[in-house]
């Protein structure tokens, strides 16, 4: 679902929000060629001619706005043309732009919900004024929606080589060098080579890092501003880390248990009922951390009550492989029998269960919306799936050494750690599969990759590796534009725990999780039936059943006993009629089928193979 | 003796009384009566009654005689018993008119012009009457408010206490213009604008300027009258003479006027039929309806009432047979389309009978499959196609065109399928045409066996020839799909060689055939394991693009999309092709050993993994089989027959008591191999659906669809969640909320209600009420 556009409220200007987006403004005696990290850093010597702009160029996007805004206006409400119309001022100049903006049709499609491909049964006046009301409030708040799509003023950066060249081939050091100070600081080394490969994790916001060393390590920074908020060693092994809802809060992964921080580096919790977990992932809406076991159980835990809502035994053995669809909250979990299966809470079984690959499963990343799951294996294969109802694999590609871990950008980027390299792919737009034949960009690190993670509202991958963490600039990775509301990266305390009391006031019960989430604004047709049925036993009769026709009495002998049956048999024909009428719009594959066999069969045919 | 007394004593003051009585009354009279002495003689009498009234014997009471004329003429017929009356106004005629009788006449009159009261209703009934009254004048008062209910039951929010509408946002220039000059200087300018009638507000014209754009000459003035008042007459004629028309009853002129209509109409028709073909055709449809229509109803089917009467009659009236024949004949005019395509029908037997069968069956399926779902109607339009096939007229006008056109075709400009079937369209169109002409001159359909006709009919023989080709082509290609493109091509020169003249042809097939290649195909593809590197994406593409086109391929009718089920087998084993990086990780340039296990692992995977797919065939078809629902089998072991050990019920009885499950719906990952979906129900998730569906609502798509959209902020901008979320009734804290009053609700000015009435002037309403209530009094 399209959630409407908002700007951040008590956002302080965003000065060092973004490292290659967040150049200076281009301005208009700027010529188009110039990037616009030539402001910022006019001692770059350009060596290679490389149109290298990781900031939008204005121009490029302004014609395509007015081309959007050619196409047929959405009608606007004829009581607000009234109103402005054939009023005239004192001056007598009249408005130009009478009536409220127009807005796109397309923009104005993408906040419509209601589906109106469905065909609806025969409805009466009184229902489709109803659905009328409906549909017209609908297109009323998704006007109002696409209005408001003019706040989102920020536009994703991106990398784009010049005809022929391969932006693979483009190195971070090539990136630091053409983007701004503030940008470039966004790219960095940690070497850790002490306490062995890392796994990382960044808060929601985007604003924090934490990572912890197999070897006991763990530590959380402001990695923007570099500013260590803790670091300890548990002395333990972590096999995975994870902040909770806020930044406050992180979830360790230990070798025997699982073991909750805050932002001190304090223990706060010892989980006993979650032992030898391997993975972690936290549900935001649910406030669940859902964590993967050794020992085969994939247990959930309410962290806004400390209460395990349910555990369930995947019977699939050792427990390696887990993500997060962050569109439905489903949990995917990766099998050493090349499948995948989807759990949620509320549910004992899988919902479903996918055979990926021939392997297990080494890594598995689903989309920010939802739509397309990624999948690695030990057949050394990478694809991507559909993940709206077919579970069909989309594209599929093999690779030198197989993808040991893959992570998904907001914007739908895709990366994969294959030993000691990071690939990353991207797809057309935000929806749309990652194509896999040629990689975006490559790198190399100085360790195997261990962890790997988009930054939310940044440009930035994050990659754990034996040799400590890296910051790679990603452009065009992540969503440009954040909701205040929501996450906020410039948070202040109060606000941060506003935002928690409201988002605990708006928790979502872990039950609700299913494959489909729009599954709920639908009506429960099998306890309504029962309900109807029970109704019906204990009244007697079917109080909405359709009365049986009677004929009206007529004068001038046409109210002969033979004319009545006559005219019922009329009314009960055509209801016959009609029934057949539908049956076979229902069925129009089966006429199809059937038509082949009448054709005249060629002789020939027996020698067709 | 006592009882003497007290009659004596009555007698006495009865004369008395008489007496006092008398006084007044006869003086006035006295004038009119003779003498003295009748008063003695009448004293007499009632002395005598009196006496005689008191023996108690007999007390009839005679009769008073009070008339004269016996006594005054002896000759007058007596009137006496007659029952005559004396009446007043008698008495009053043959005086002289005199102005103080005047007044007493009227006053007579007026007595006499009242009948005699009624007999008053009962309570109750009257009470009812009221009561039914007063219902009706407070319904009526209160009927007023209706329009007020309506609108506060459908507002969106109402806010209590009622406040007046709000004034709406203006512009401020809007607002400036109530402006008004204070300052002296403002004034002063404002007094200058003013004096040369300068528009203050809007510079466009001054007022004369406007009045004299307004102003029209007077001729001009005349001229437009006149025109007016022109038309109004003509209105008025036809008017008056479409309803004369209307009122006519001759059956006649009816007749006639329906036969010239008709006339009309087929004029129009072939007029149509030159100038603009289409509409022509949309005219032929409308004829095609009515001939269903006709051939539905029993209309002129010499069944109805009428039609009977006459059938009795006709054995002796002629002009009534007449009137039978006439309308079977109608009957057949209308419905006469199907007599001519029986007899194609006809044709197109004897057509075959030579040997040939003319029109390629693809051609028929194609044509009843563009006529859509309805299979009453494709069956009629089936054979309307052969029935166009067969029946090629060469001496139609339009007929060579299409016959260029199909040579040219055939000489391999385009092997185009759309182009076919609007040529067999247009034909079918022509043919209909042409039967329509054939109707009206049947004669010219003998000479079909022309060399021309020959022509047209080898040449559809070779459209349909290349169309099984295409067919077959298609055929072959979809089994053998293990063969690539490679395959194909290599398989075109030898045909090729066969057929040097379809040449051209060639490339736009296999373009369609690439275009149209179905998923199946694709996996087949992958078995072959010679991929190219782009094979995957393009193959969804691909299915899509398929599943896109329309169907209506001639050349392909066989390719349907079936939904069928992909192998896992190829959808596992696809070899996807592997990635060119320009970094290889360092661990498969360096590690030698890492190669080996990675080989080892290569190993292992090539055996593990039939082992992969069969387990998980395994686990689906047992997760389906648990899925299903189960048969019941209500056997009772010994019941009927022999029980004991080693005995089983016998088949046929355990036949007879299993109660079969009905099947349940398919399965969502049916024609998925590769996917096993929980068919099991979330019951906590149900918990929280809307299971009850509110009132108007009868079916749950309905209502779905009115909730589909969120309400929450977060899918909302700000203005919209307020608005969505709006209370339906809000009430100000602190303030009385009074009933509803007229005014509040905007019937302050109108005169129609009476509340405002009563508001605003209580005198004025308390007449009316007054007159009301008169009124009521006087009905």
């Amino acid at each position: 679902m399209e959630t409407v556009p908002k700007p951040g409220s008590n956002v302080p200007p965003k000065k060092d929000k973004l490292q290659a987006k967040k150049k200076k403004p281009r301005r208009y005696w700027e010529e188009e060629t110039t990037p616009t990290a030539a402001g910022a850093s006019p001692g770059a010597p350009r060596k290679r001619k490389r149109n290298r702009e990781l900031r939008p160029q204005k121009n490029t996007h302004i014609p395509k706005k007015s081309r959007i805004s050619k196409k047929p206006q959405v009608p606007k409400k004829p009581r607000e043309q009234r109103s402005t119309g054939p009023q005239r001022t004192l001056s007598g100049a009249q408005d130009p732009f009478a009536g409220p903006a127009p807005v796109p049709v397309e923009v104005v499609q993408k906040f419509c919900r209601i589906d109106k491909s469905k065909k609806l049964p025969h409805s009466e006046t009184k229902i489709r004024s109803r659905l009328e009301a409906a549909e017209a409030q609908e297109e009323e708040i998704s006007v109002e929606a696409a209005r408001s799509e003019l706040l989102l003023a920020e536009e994703p950066g991106f990398l784009e080589g010049e005809d022929g060249e391969d932006t693979a081939k483009i190195r971070q050091a090539d990136i630091v060098e053409a983007v701004d100070i503030a940008s470039a600081a966004k790219h960095f080394n940690l070497n850790l080579r002490q306490f062995g490969p890392y796994r990382l994790n960044y808060s929601p916001t985007g604003r924090h890092l934490a990572f912890g060393g197999r070897r006991g390590h763990v530590a959380a920074l402001d990695w923007v501003t570099k500013k260590l908020m803790c670091e300890i060693n548990v002395m333990e092994a972590v096999r995975d880390i994870r902040f909770l809802h806020s930044e406050a809060l992180l979830a360790v992964a230990q070798n025997r248990w699982l073991h909750v921080y805050d932002n001190q580096g304090i223990e706060l919790h010892c989980v006993r009922r979650c032992d030898r977990v391997t993975r972690l992932e936290f549900l935001p809406f649910h406030f669940l951390l859902a964590t993967a076991s050794e020992t085969g159980f994939l247990t959930y835990l309410d962290v806004s009550v400390g209460k395990i809502v349910a555990a369930l035994n995947a019977r699939a053995g050792r427990l390696d492989v887990m993500t997060q669809n962050p569109y439905n909250a489903v949990i995917h979990l990766g099998h050493s029998n090349g499948t995948v299966s989807l759990w949620s809470p509320a549910m004992k079984e899988p919902l479903a269960k996918i055979l990926c690959h021939r392997g297990g499963v080494r890594a598995v990343a689903v989309d920010s919306t939802g739509t397309h799951m990624a999948t690695s294996g030990l057949d050394h294969q990478l694809k991507i799936f559909d993940l709206r109802g077919t579970f069909q694999p989309l594209s599929a590609r093999t690779l030198p050494q197989g993808a040991g871990h893959l992570a998904f950008s907001q914007r739908g980027l895709l990366a994969a750690g294959m030993g000691d390299v990071v690939n990353i792919w991207s797809g057309q737009g935000k929806a749309s599969p990652p194509s896999l034949e040629r990689p975006y960009l490559t790198h190399r690190l100085s360790g195997h990759v261990h962890g790997l993670q988009f930054c939310p509202f940044e440009d930035v991958l994050g990659v754990g590796h034996s040799g400590g963490i890296t910051s790679m600039l990603v452009p065009g990775a992540a969503e440009p534009n954040f909701d205040g509301l929501e996450s906020n990266p410039y948070r202040s305390r109060k606000q941060r725990q506003e935002w928690e009391v409201k988002a605990l006031l708006e928790k979502v019960p872990a039950e609700l999780i299913c494959l489909d989430p729009r599954a709920m604004a639908e009506v429960d047709v099998i306890s309504l039936e029962q309900e109807k049925k029970e109704r019906v036993e204990r009244l007697g009769y079917d109080p909405n059943a359709k009365a049986p026709f009677r004929p009206k009495a007529k004068q001038k002998g046409r109210s002969s006993t033979a004319s009545l049956v006559k005219r019922k048999r009329k009314v009960m024909d055509e209801e016959h009629r009609d029934k057949v009428r539908q049956s076979l719009e229902q069925q129009p594959q089966k006429q199809e089928k059937a038509k082949p066999t009448a054709a005249r069969p060629s002789a020939l045919d027996r020698f067709v193979r | 003796m006592s009882s003497n007394r007290v009659a004596k004593s009555s007698l006495l003051a009865l004369n008395q009384q008489e007496e006092l009585e008398d006084l007044p009354k006869d003086y006035p009279l006295s004038t009119s009566e003779d003498e003295g002495d009748s008063d003695g003689e009448r004293k007499h009498e009632k002395l005598l009654e009196a006496i005689s009234l008191l023996d108690g014997k007999n007390r009839r009471k005679l009769a008073e005689r009070s008339e004269a004329s016996l006594k005054v003429s002896e000759f007058n017929v007596s009137s006496e018993g007659s029952g005559e009356k004396l009446v007043l106004s008698d008495l009053l005629e043959p005086v002289k008119t005199s102005s103080s009788l005047a007044s007493v006449k009227k006053q007579l009159n007026r007595v006499k012009s009242k009948k005699t009261v009624e007999l008053p209703l009962h309570r109750e009934e009257i009470e009812r009457i009221h009561r039914e009254v007063a219902f009706n004048k407070t319904s009526q008062v209160l009927s007023k408010w209706d329009p007020v209910v309506q609108k506060n039951r459908q507002a969106e929010q109402l806010v209590f206490p009622l406040s007046k509408q709000q004034s709406v946002f203006a512009p401020i220039e809007h607002v400036i213009s109530y402006w008004k000059a204070r300052t002296p200087l403002e004034q002063e300018i404002f007094n200058l604008l003013h004096k040369n009638k300068q528009p203050v507000t809007d510079p466009l014209l001054t007022l004369v300027e406007k009045a004299s754009l307004k102003a029209m000459s007077l001729e001009e003035a005349k001229m437009r009258r006149a025109e007016l008042q022109r038309a109004r007459a003509l209105q008025s004629y036809y008017e008056a003479r479409a309803r004369r028309e209307k009122k006519i009853k001759s059956k006649k002129y009816h007749k006639l006027l329906k036969k010239g209509k008709a006339k009309q109409a087929l004029k129009e028709f072939e007029k149509l039929q030159k100038v603009d073909p289409a509409a022509a055709l949309e005219e032929l449809e409308k004829l095609e309806k009515a001939r269903m229509m006709e051939r539905m109803s029993l209309k002129h089917q010499n069944s109805g009432k009428w039609a009977k009467s006459k059938a009795i009659m006709a054995k002796y009236d002629l002009e009534a047979r007449q009137a039978m024949q006439e309308q079977l004949a109608r009957n057949k005019e209308l419905t006469q389309k199907i007599q001519v395509a029986s007899e194609s029908e006809e044709e197109e037997g004897g057509a075959e009978e030579e040997g040939e069968p003319l029109v390629p069956d693809v051609v028929n399926e194609v044509q009843m499959k563009a006529n859509g779902p309805n299979p009453w109607i494709f069956r009629n339009h089936s054979s309307d196609t052969k029935e166009a096939e067969v029946q090629e007229d060469p001496e139609e006008p339009a007929e060579p065109a299409a016959q260029e056109a199909s040579e040219s075709e055939e000489e391999g400009a385009v092997a185009e399928e759309e182009i076919l079937l609007k040529e067999f369209e247009e034909r079918r169109s022509l043919r209909q045409k042409s039967g329509l002409n054939q109707i009206a001159k049947p004669v010219g359909r003998q000479e079909t066996k022309d060399p021309n006709s020959q022509e047209v009919l080898s040449e559809l023989r070779a459209l349909s020839q290349k169309l099984n080709r295409e067919n077959h082509q298609s055929r072959k290609q979809e089994p053998s799909s293990a063969r690539t493109v490679l395959v194909v091509q290599r398989e075109e020169p030898a045909r090729e060689e066969e057929e040097p003249a379809r040449e051209e042809e060639e490339p736009m097939l296999l373009q369609r055939r690439e275009r149209a290649r179905t998923l199946d195909e694709l996996e087949a593809l992958g078995k072959e394991g010679c991929l190219q590197n782009k094979e995957l994406p393009r193959a969804a593409a691909e299915g899509q693009q398929s599943e896109r086109n329309p169907s209506n391929h001639l050349g392909a009718p066989k390719e349907k999309r079936k939904e069928q089920m992909i192998d896992l087998q190829n959808l596992l084993t696809t070899k996807s092709p592997s990635v060119k990086s320009s970094a290889v990780p360092t661990t498969v340039e360096e590690l030698e050993d890492e190669e080996e296990r990675d080989q080892k692992q290569m190993i292992k995977e090539a055996f593990a993994g039939d082992d992969v797919i069969r387990d998980f065939l395994r686990e689906k078809r047992e997760a389906v089989e648990a899925s299903k629902p189960k048969d019941m089998d209500l056997t009772l072991p010994g019941w009927g027959e022999w029980g004991g050990v080693g005995l089983k019920p016998s088949t046929k009885k355990k036949h007879r008591f299993l109660i079969k499950a009905p099947e349940g719906p398919p399965r969502k990952d049916k024609n998925l191999p590769n996917v096993i979906i929980n068919e099991k129900r979330n019951i906590h998730a149900a918990a929280h659906q809307v299971r009850m569906l509110p009132y108007p609502f009868t079916h749950h798509q309905q209502f779905e669809r009115t909730i589909q959209t969120p309400i929450g902020s977060t899918w909302n901008t700000q203005r919209a969640f307020r608005k969505l979320t709006m209370p339906k009734v809000v009430t100000k804290p602190g303030h009385i909320i009074k009933p509803i009053k007229a005014e509040d609700v905007g019937y302050r000015s109108s005169s129609r209600s009476d509340l405002s009435v009563i508001q605003r002037n209580p005198k004025r309403l308390s007449r009316r009420r007054k007159k009301q209530l008169k009124k009521n009094s006087v009905d």
